[in-house]
């Protein structure tokens, strides 16, 4: 182990929330700040020759590589746990920028119900008719705490939108359903494909709020803040799982990267793989990493800051036995509890014409938060939560959208029965999907795996979690409300069939996995104070979806980026001064 | 020094050029300069030239070539799957493939240690070596009986990835599986186009990675080591 010269502050990871740190720290500090990335170097003008479905979109190529790791994966502590060997029901990134490189851009704002989601829950409903499993909690967070840091983070990306709520006043064409947002948003909102107008049409038909989906991908060039230009969306549909290759989609390496890069108080180290994070008598000492030759370090740094992918942020202190881990059983620990996925429902319509879904975003389409944070949910469904109905057009490409058609339209899967009916129903499915809240519970949580390990012989991360009785339910009256809405939109979905599942790792879901390092007020029962500074050691801060309670229908990067200026405001504010417990 | 293996196909086969007649239903244009007597001698980095018969009148079966539009045959499917198992999927260093190797439940999919190399080596050979000259409904009996299996499952996905992939990948010859479909390749911008033709095909010449991006493509199954 080679001892390195100490530096001020170390950040684990070089994505989103890693670099935006640091960008903040280097820009209103002198402070000396190393960012650690285990991935390589990223060469952005490889992207535009990267727009190819089968290396990207099937092969995930710019994806971690689960033969280095990855993490493994029961539905109960009963059962025996087995690696993820390929992915599929979410894509972690790696290298330079991280999963913010391949992300799709929506960029919502999370209901301000949601971070007092258990006091909401309990005046509801009765706090006593709670179910017992219900591992929900307040993040120690407000809306109204966060709303300047959403709005930092909302011009920093650029999001393209139209306010619902301004400052309390109403706007049809938003959200509504919102809450009270101090800004406009930067800049217009993205344009409408057919399939939106279809969506639009239906859904106000019906009597609920369409309004168009809030994207990072932008509807016109863009000058930020901090003077980093970017243009106009081209609608190309290479979005998901893939670089922009003209840059319009906000990524770390187009946002704040090229801030980084000016400042001589920031060094990124690539290739550079933390596997502990190193403390002593209740302060973080620095970090252990690996390079790509084997060779292992030792980074002294006065503060460290953890800010990679939420697997990444929960396996890391439980690999350096930082925290008390949570058992289920007892309910006690603290480090691991509530993991959340996201609950999908989709439903597939089959529309008379075509509808050229080949041209799209990834922060496309239009959405309805007429359900979300459980409005207007009836008393009848006893939900406690629902989430927001999106028609997105994210750009379909042509292999893995091949072979949707009607139930019972060919005999088989293969074959020229089936080859004529795919074929006619080529670029005539598409239609309304559930983006669900998933509710904590205190069975799905995240431990250390004791029979897998990594590349290098750590153990890997492992998820227990399971749907429960609730998120089917969930999923049924979700495709009651989008097959209402594929009707008006004159489209036609098949008879509706029972999907009680249990979770799976194959079909992609979202990457929005949260939880593990959680926010809250109590040490008992969260990581984090609502700073993002880990309550046992004050010198350490863990940023990103880690640290959500649980899981709001809405996609994560947003929040994560406004906890994570939140956090950086804290730090530089007062941390620095005074390098204590800030709560 | 292994001895080097070809996959020879009738030139008129490969490829072709389709028009669209309004009612979507696509025609072949007569093949273009090549005479019928003509062959194409493809050379082939993983399977023999037997096994790629085999696979090659088995995607057939799975994607015809019939009224409806050309399939795996013209679109060289099976040269795509034969670079695919080449690269670095094939022998699957892009998963995790430590043990132990347990039995576990169907929603955490593929949990067997054959990697798709292995897989394909015995599909074929339950196929059997004369698949590719039995008369097509003996050959579509066959594969019914094994569409159970996981060679099954990949034969189908690579069969559909190799009518539609970029043509960089060895499948999709002349973009023949574009333009049965109607996908016009990776574009570069649809910001002038995306508002409008509401309802309306917007079917435009397809072109590949390679005429967009200016520069030859990457394909992953080239990478070494």
């Amino acid at each position: 182990m080679k001892n390195l010269k100490p530096v001020d502050v170390a950040i684990v990871g070089g994505g989103f929330t890693g670099l935006a740190m640091a960008k903040e720290i280097s820009t209103r500090t002198s402070l000396h700040v190393v960012v650690l990335e285990r991935g390589a170097p990223r060469d952005t003008s490889a992207y535009g020759k990267s727009m190819d479905e089968v290396d990207g979109f099937l092969r995930y190529r710019m994806m971690q590589n689960p033969a280095d790791e990855t993490l493994t994966h029961r539905h109960s502590v009963k059962d025996a746990s087995v690696p993820v060997r390929q992915y599929g029901s979410f894509l972690p990134g790696t290298g330079v920028g991280g999963t913010g490189e391949h992300w799709g851009g929506m960029s919502f704002r999370f209901p301000r119900e949601q971070f007092t989601l258990r006091t909401h829950l309990a005046e509801k409903h009765g706090a006593a008719k709670l179910p017992g499993d219900l591992n929900v909690q307040d993040w120690g967070v407000t809306y109204e705490d966060l709303e300047p840091h959403y709005w930092y983070a909302e011009q920093m990306i650029g999001v393209s939108g139209k306010a619902g709520n301004l400052q309390g006043k109403l706007i049809d064409g938003g959200n509504i359903f919102e809450a009270p947002r101090a800004q406009e948003y930067s800049n217009p909102p993205m344009k409408k494909p057919y399939i939106s107008a279809l969506f639009e049409q239906g859904a106000k038909k019906l009597g609920y709020h369409p309004y168009p989906v809030p994207g990072a991908t932008l509807s016109r060039s863009y000058k930020n803040p901090d003077g980093v230009v970017r243009p106009g969306c081209a609608y190309c549909g290479y979005c998901e799982r893939y670089g922009c290759m003209i840059g319009a989609k906000a990524q770390p390496t187009n946002t704040l990267l090229p801030v980084v890069k000016k400042q001589k108080n920031v060094e990124l180290r690539t290739n550079s793989w933390v596997r502990r994070i190193v403390h002593k008598d209740g302060r973080a000492t620095g970090v252990q990493y690996t390079d790509a030759n084997g060779e292992e370090y030792f980074q002294p740094a006065n503060i460290v800051v953890v800010g990679t992918f939420t697997l990444n942020n929960v396996r890391l202190l439980l690999l350096s036995k930082i925290g008390t881990p949570y058992d289920p059983a007892t309910r006690k620990g603290s480090l691991g509890r509530n993991l959340t996925h996201q609950v999908q429902g989709p439903t597939r319509v089959y529309f008379e014409k075509p509808l050229n879904l080949f041209m799209g975003a990834g922060g496309l389409g239009y959405r309805i938060s007429d359900f979300e944070a459980a409005h207007n949910i009836p008393e009848s469904e006893n939900l406690y939560c629902l989430g927001a109905i999106n028609c997105t057009a994210v750009g379909a490409h042509p292999i893995a959208s091949f072979g949707e058609i009607p139930q019972g339209a060919a005999k088989s899967n293969w074959g020229s029965d089936w080859k004529k009916a795919a074929l006619e129903w080529n670029d005539r499915v598409s239609g309304p999907s559930m983006a669900g809240e998933h509710l904590a519970y205190r069975q799905n949580y995240y431990d250390l795996d004791p029979n897998f390990t990594d590349k290098f012989g750590d153990p890997l991360i492992r998820f227990t979690l399971d749907w429960t009785d609730h998120e089917f339910r969930q999923r049924e009256f979700a495709a009651k409300i989008c097959t209402e809405i594929a009707r008006a939109m004159g489209g036609k979905t098949d008879p509706p069939r029972p999907n009680r599942a249990r979770y799976n790792t194959i079909n992609y879901q979202s990457t929005h996995i949260q939880g593990g390092a959680i926010m809250g007020s109590s040490p008992e029962t969260s990581v984090v104070n609502r700073y993002s500074q880990h309550w046992d050691l004050p010198n350490l801060w863990v940023v990103g979806a880690s640290a959500f309670p649980q899981n709001a229908s809405g996609n994560p990067t947003l929040t994560a980026l406004a906890l994570t200026y939140m956090a950086a405001d804290a730090l530089i504010n007062r941390y620095v001064k005074h390098p204590e417990k800030l709560v | 020094m292994k001895r080097r293996e070809f996959l020879t196909i009738p030139a008129h086969a490969l490829g072709g050029t389709l028009l669209y007649t309004l009612a979507r239903e696509p025609f072949r244009l007569a093949a273009q300069t090549a005479q019928k007597s003509d062959t194409v001698r493809v050379p082939l980095r993983f399977f023999t030239e037997q096994e790629a018969r085999v696979v090659a009148a088995a995607c057939e079966r799975i994607f015809p070539s019939d009224a409806t539009g050309p399939g795996a045959t013209e679109a060289g499917v099976a040269i795509y799957i034969d670079r695919q198992l080449a690269g670095p999927y094939g022998r699957d260093k892009y998963r995790y493939t430590e043990g132990p190797w347990l039995e576990t439940y169907p929603e955490h999919g593929y949990q067997s240690k054959e990697n798709p190399r292995e897989t394909y080596r015995t599909g074929l050979r339950d196929l059997g070596a004369n698949f590719a000259d039995l008369p097509a409904d003996e050959q579509n009996k066959k594969l019914a009986a094994m569409e159970k299996t996981h060679f099954f499952a990949l034969l189908r996905t690579h069969t559909i990835e190799g009518m539609f992939c970029d043509p960089m990948h060895g499948g999709n010859a002349n973009m023949i599986g574009w333009q049965l479909i109607g996908y016009p390749g990776p574009r570069m911008s649809y910001h002038d186009e995306i508002e409008k033709h509401y309802g309306q095909d917007y079917r435009v010449k397809p072109a590949s990675l390679e005429q967009i991006a200016g520069r030859p493509g990457d394909p992953w199954e080239n990478e070494k080591g």
